[in-house]
């Protein structure tokens, strides 16, 4: 363990070549497959994707929190550094909730229907340390419920998840894995389930927290206006693995995979009422069935015959990358 | 709280007037008890004395009347056999009984929750195989016939426990135990065993079914994710909410161990209210019959009772609604 705090590293977590397989009767499939991530801290990125592109297995993945018949197969997890995949069950226990934390998206099923908030907020504490005074950690507990803006959080300890709003449960939810001051919060579509007020509140209050706090942030979601309010930088996922990245302006506003731009296209503007959505045609293919090549061909407008070759993701810019044969051009007008 | 508990009161006491009157009506409508009773050189007048004696003369509604008339001051009649209060002969073989259902369903939890949570955490492995194996048997082996082999095994051809009777009894609170004596203890262990069996591979079953379901969910992966131990989320997590059904399951079958001991009573001579029950509704003991229902309608409400209260300290999300909260 010595050697890892000596090699600690300018990222938070950084992600290499992971893999993440689900063991079947015809073999193992790859729900995630060599995706490379790295957020330093205080930073905020957006894992964005369709639903089974792989985002929240990779959030698990992070967390060492995948059931069987799924596991991590290839690749390292480096938090601060240290490689998850190398350390002892007990080590990642360790880390979990106190280094890194993790929120779900039904902020109705996360927290346990029986079990009061103070009894489920104190866990998240003496999990980490055994010894703390009571009134210590459940003052602590008390002021994590305050800072996410919950009214009488005095009082609030000992209520029940049954009776809070399911925007509550969520703000309980996110001062559980603030905690214990983690250095990297995974984020997995928490405001899916809310309202569009409650889920404006919500980034907003994230983005402040993280901020004042150095933590590093990242946030899976589906939806792109989303990550255009809180996050600097993107990864666009498709099909297991990373199509694009890149500072979120950029991807914004010149997506260079033909997937991305297809989900930018898909946000509803407010130019134009009454005109049809766009939509990317066809459907997310199965992890046992995934495409030759490029995984997006078969959905994509530009596709050439060399599509079918496998295509690694490439440097176009300082910042950008792309898993893509023939990138949009730059600047070139879309629609 | 006082208003929930007195409409439950008031419900009890109509299910028991209900009760009484179809099972009086019966009764009346099955035979005539005094031909069962009397002997078969009685002359007619003989048995003509004998039912104006017992009052079967009159209208069944008549009867009836001065049936609820006693009932309601307590006395449900002399026992047509034994001519002794009905009441008091039920309440001499309760003990035993209750002993008996108490100690199967101890042993059901006792054996059942471990054995459930074992197969829940791990399914696929051989020992939680073994243990599904043995609920299936424990579900499909008839009880008497468990209970035969038992004492062919134990009694006869081991000969280390006895194979009926309750054995030495001590008096706590006035009532007679064996549960407190060793000779008493080897003398439950069997019918409590044989009528535990069922039990435990119920609870097994919706123990294990309880824990998978709960291993599943999101808040178990969020208490993971917290960095909370496996032990704590094991045994608070998930068996507190496992425990919900549970209780529903094992409060309704607690009246069945009472209403049912009656064939591990008769395999193992254990002398309570089966036994009892069984020659009254062959004699047509009218008053015995009626007063062993009413204990047992009594008996059911109030373990419906304790489980709906047992559930608002498990479940917060249940509230006793008694209209003053």
């Amino acid at each position: 363990m010595t050697t890892n705090m000596t090699s600690r590293s300018d990222y938070a977590l950084e992600l290499r070549g992971l893999e993440t397989v689900f063991d079947g009767d015809k073999g193992a499939v790859a729900a995630v497959r060599n995706v490379n991530l790295a957020i330093k801290p205080g930073e905020i990125v957006g894992l964005v994707g369709e639903s089974g592109s792989g985002k929240s297995v990779t959030g698990l993945s992070i967390m060492g929190l995948i059931d069987r018949p799924g596991r991590v197969s290839k690749g390292e997890i480096l938090l601060n550094g240290e490689d998850l995949r190398k350390v002892s069950a007990k080590r990642l226990r360790s880390l979990r909730g106190d280094r890194m934390a993790m929120i779900f998206q039904d902020p109705m099923m996360t927290l346990n229907p029986v079990l009061r908030i103070d009894t489920q907020m104190i866990e998240a504490i003496t999990a980490h340390d055994p010894r703390i005074d009571k009134t210590v950690a459940r003052n602590r507990c008390r002021d994590a419920l305050g800072m996410v803006g919950i009214p009488d959080p005095e009082e609030r300890l000992y209520a029940y998840p049954h009776q809070f709003s399911g925007g509550m449960r969520q703000r309980v939810a996110i001062a559980i894995a603030m905690l214990n001051n983690p250095d990297l919060i995974i984020a997995d579509e928490p405001t899916t389930a809310l309202d569009v007020t409650i889920q404006a509140q919500i980034i907003a209050e994230m983005q402040k927290l993280c901020k004042e706090r150095g933590t590093a942030l990242i946030w899976i979601t589906h939806d792109l206006t989303v990550v255009a309010e809180l996050t600097q930088r993107v990864y666009v996922m498709y099909a297991g693995s990373v199509v694009e990245e890149g500072p979120l302006d950029d991807v914004l506003d010149n997506p260079l995979h033909p997937y991305t731009q297809g989900l930018i296209r898909s946000i509803p503007a407010d130019n134009d009422p009454g005109s049809r959505l766009f939509q990317i045609p066809g459907m997310t293919p199965p992890i046992d069935r995934m495409p030759k090549g490029c995984r997006f061909h078969p959905r994509c407008p530009y596709v050439q015959l060399d599509c079918l070759n496998d295509i690694e993701l490439t440097q176009t810019s300082a910042a950008r990358s792309v898993r893509c044969a023939h990138p949009i051009n730059q600047g070139e007008q879309v629609s | 709280m006082t208003a929930y508990l007195l409409r439950r009161g008031g419900q009890t006491l109509l299910t028991l007037l209900v009760m009484s009157i179809l099972v009086f009506v019966g009764v009346y409508l099955v035979g005539n008890p005094v031909d069962v009773m009397i002997s078969a050189t009685a002359t007619p007048q003989e048995r003509a004395e004998l039912i104006v004696r017992m009052g079967l003369d009159q209208p069944v509604w008549v009867q009836y009347w001065h049936f609820l008339k006693g009932a309601l001051s307590g006395d449900l009649g002399n026992s047509f056999l034994y001519n002794r209060p009905a009441l008091g002969l039920i309440f001499e073989r309760m003990p035993a009984t209750l002993e008996l259902a108490f100690s199967a369903l101890f042993l059901g939890l006792v054996f059942g929750i471990p054995l459930g949570v074992i197969a829940g955490l791990r399914p696929s492995k051989p020992e939680s195989r073994g243990i599904m194996a043995f609920s299936i048997l424990g579900f499909s082996l008839p009880t008497f016939w468990v209970g035969l082999m038992m004492i062919l095994l134990f009694a006869v051809k081991l000969d280390i426990l006895p194979a009926s009777g309750r054995g030495e009894t001590v008096n706590v609170l006035g009532v007679p135990l064996s549960i407190f004596t060793t000779d008493g203890l080897s003398h439950i262990f069997l019918p409590a065993l044989n009528l535990a069996l069922f039990k435990i591979s119920l609870v097994i079953r919706l123990t294990r079914a309880g824990v998978s379901e709960a291993l599943q969910s999101e808040y178990v992966r969020f208490a993971r994710a917290k960095g909370v131990s496996e032990w704590r989320i094991v045994f608070l997590h998930v068996l507190k909410n496992t425990l919900i059904p549970l209780i529903t399951v094992v409060g309704l079958e607690l009246g069945a161990l009472i209403a049912f001991a009656v064939v591990t009573e008769t395999i193992f001579s254990w002398p309570g209210m089966g036994k009892l029950i069984i020659d009254a509704i062959t004699t047509l003991d009218r008053p015995v019959i009626l007063a062993y229902l009413m204990i047992t309608v009594l008996m059911f409400t109030v373990i419906n009772l304790i489980v709906d209260l047992t559930y608002t300290l498990v479940d917060p999300r249940v509230k006793i609604d008694g209209g003053s909260e």
